[in-house]
């Protein structure tokens, strides 16, 4: 099977600063992708570049097997703040969406519209955040794309219509199984919805797998003072600390822990998500990458 | 994307072709009895032209309209076709449907420059037609204070293919202004004073090299003198220039200037010209002088003597058709190359 978003060597530059640097990724069909780190972190810019909107500095990324923005109508983009036009009403955005896409699925949309309780004739303009971003979405939904990239789709909803957002996202993909990669900077967005996750922080990839994969291979150690030195090989150090008598690692290692010194504890998802967001990131750090 | 295109255009284009419409209606009804005058009247046809107070105004209207529609399509139609996509983001949204970017940019600029140039062609055609008979009237010497030949700026600007051709360039300056600065409101502002400078600067910086002019050498008559320029104090001025008609009816003069007989540019012309003034400086002699007179014919005759000549160039009225083809081709051209790079820059990163 192709990968949705392979991507390599994939860099972009603003001016003098980088934006995204040496990101190298591959991620399998199939999945909800949740795209997870700060603001600033290079999130849309990695997104922007697998849908053509911008053309990468260094490196190259392919969608769905060729080149970002050469399947326009296979790759469907819900831009960040979900833009509409203000003054085009919400029957003008299908009829956008079915002018402009081969594939259009109008009963689909009329069906989401109705099931959204929106007011076809309402101009874009004066409808709320959330209903906004469900039209938005519909019109990502109803073009049949493979695979729809969202760029923190749910970032300006209050809770209420984050979850009912993703929750529709969902449906959607349970009933017309396409790909997914979301943005978010909320682990609780990733968490409710994806099974696939990437970690940006400072413009680089910390870590990309599935999420039962990372899950499974991530632990918790504590145990009396130890060296990092002296941890086995194969025990990938994310994140240490000690006190004068203790020493606790945050460790990736695909083999079980057997060392009976260790008090081992499984992570939560946030807690994997913060280790790797926490730790100071610096430039010469290889990039984890989960074994498939 | 056609659909769209005049979804987010028709309120614009409406405020605009119906103010054209309405005009070109009025001058289509006005238009035939303007004709039967000039048949009737013949001679006296100018003259006459004040008493139906409609017909200067009409003139007048269709000349402020023909000015004034390039810059506005400039900025109003030009200027937020794209910047407005860019301010408000929802470039993202139409660029993440099945079209490509330069798809979509060509449809826009397309359909719309279309417009742009049919509406502004339309109302360029209906004034020509219209001022026809007053046009006509003149070049054929008939005496006018508020009529000016067609082939002099402010008429030239406001007949045929130039305005059409500004319109073309005004449109496509919109557009490539509001890729470059993304605001509607500054792309607009620009355009419009891009627009307005190039009408004033036009006439006397592009204009006169469009075409080779007509380069003649005169003698300065009586009858052809038309003007003297003096500077100094009134009780002894200097003559600066001398201006002599060209001969020629409905010519637009470019340039006049009086050399000696060895052919150099005078600047200052002797203090005996003096005597071949029309009538005395202002505030010497209230008296106004015959039109002819001993001393000034002798004046006239003394500079032909000497040598002085009128250094003249200028278009005549039979180049009128030649010059607007230029100047519309022009126009045309840098409209074109403004639209190439557009297309250039929509490829480009905007985010």
């Amino acid at each position: 099977m192709t990968a949705v978003l392979n991507a390599q060597g994939l860099g972009k530059k603003y001016g003098r600063r980088w934006a995204l640097t040496d990101c190298d990724l591959e991620v399998p069909a199939g999945h909800v992708v949740g795209l997870v780190g700060p603001n600033g972190a290079g999130k849309s810019t990695l997104l922007n570049m697998a849908v053509g909107m911008l053309t990468p500095t260094t490196g190259s990324v392919d969608v769905l097997g060729a080149p970002a923005g050469t399947q326009q109508a296979k790759v469907g983009y819900v831009a960040q703040d979900t833009p509409t036009y203000a003054r085009l009403s919400v029957a003008d955005h299908l009829k956008l969406g079915a002018r402009l896409n081969p594939a259009w699925d109008e009963s689909l949309a009329q069906q989401r519209i109705q099931h959204l309780e929106l007011d076809p004739k309402q101009r874009a303009g004066k409808l709320s955040g959330g209903q906004r971003a469900q039209l938005a979405l519909t019109l990502g939904l109803a073009k049949r794309p493979e695979l729809l990239i969202l760029d923190e789709p749910v970032a300006p909803l209050d809770p209420l219509a984050r979850r009912e957002f993703l929750q529709d996202l969902m449906e959607a993909v349970a009933e017309q199984e396409f790909s997914v990669v979301l943005s978010s900077h909320l682990v609780s967005d990733v968490e409710r919805s994806c099974d696939y996750l990437i970690v940006l922080v400072g413009s680089r990839v910390q870590v990309s797998g599935e999420i039962d994969t990372l899950l499974a291979t991530h632990f918790r150690i504590t145990g009396p003072r130890r060296d990092r030195k002296d941890l086995p090989q194969d025990q990938h150090v994310v994140t240490e600390s000690h006190t004068d008598r203790q020493s606790t690692y945050l460790i990736r290692t695909d083999r079980p822990i057997l060392d009976p010194a260790w008090n081992v504890t499984q992570l939560t998802l946030e807690d994997l998500v913060l280790a790797y967001m926490g730790r100071d990131v610096r430039p010469e750090r290889p990039v984890l990458e989960v074994q498939r | 994307m056609t659909w769209l295109t005049w979804r987010q255009f028709r309120v614009q284009f409406l405020v605009v072709a119906s103010v054209i419409l309405a005009t070109a209606v009025v001058l289509a009804v006005t238009g035939p009895n303007l004709l039967d005058d000039y048949h009737r009247l013949t001679d006296n046809f100018i003259a006459n032209l004040g008493f139906k107070r409609l017909n200067p105004l009409l003139y007048r209207v269709g000349q402020v309209l023909l000015y004034a529609a390039p810059p506005v399509i400039g900025a109003f139609w030009g200027a937020p076709l794209i910047a407005r996509e860019l301010e408000t983001g929802t470039y993202r949204l139409v660029w993440s449907q099945s079209i490509s970017r330069r798809r979509w940019l060509a449809t826009k600029v397309g359909l719309t420059g279309l417009a742009a140039v049919a509406i502004t062609g339309l109302l360029s055609f209906a004034v020509t037609w219209w001022s026809d008979p007053i046009d006509d009237a003149i070049n054929a010497g008939q005496d006018s204070n508020t009529y000016l030949p067609r082939m002099f700026p402010p008429t030239f600007s406001a007949r045929g293919l130039v305005p059409v051709g500004y319109a073309a360039f005004a449109f496509a300056l919109g557009v490539a202004v509001g890729l470059v600065v993304r605001r509607t409101l500054v792309a607009l502002a620009i355009t419009l004073a891009a627009v307005i400078l190039i009408q004033i600067i036009t006439p006397s910086f592009i204009r006169p090299h469009l075409l080779a002019p007509t380069d003649q050498y005169l003698v300065a008559t009586s009858e052809n003198i038309r003007g003297f320029m003096l500077s100094g104090p009134d009780s002894n001025p200097e003559v600066r220039q001398i201006e002599v008609a060209s001969g020629s009816v409905g010519a637009w003069k470019l340039y006049d200037r009086t050399v000696d007989k060895s052919g150099n540019v005078v600047d200052t012309l002797p203090n005996w010209t003096m005597q071949c003034a029309p009538g005395p400086p202002p505030g010497l002699q209230k008296q106004q002088q015959p039109a002819t007179s001993p001393e000034r014919d002798a004046c006239f005759q003394r500079l032909a003597d000497e040598g002085y000549r009128q250094h003249v160039k200028y278009f005549t009225a039979d180049k009128f058709w030649a010059l607007q083809w230029r100047e519309f081709g022009f126009f045309v051209l840098l409209a074109l190359l403004l639209t190439g790079f557009s297309f250039w820059r929509i490829r480009r990163d905007l985010s």
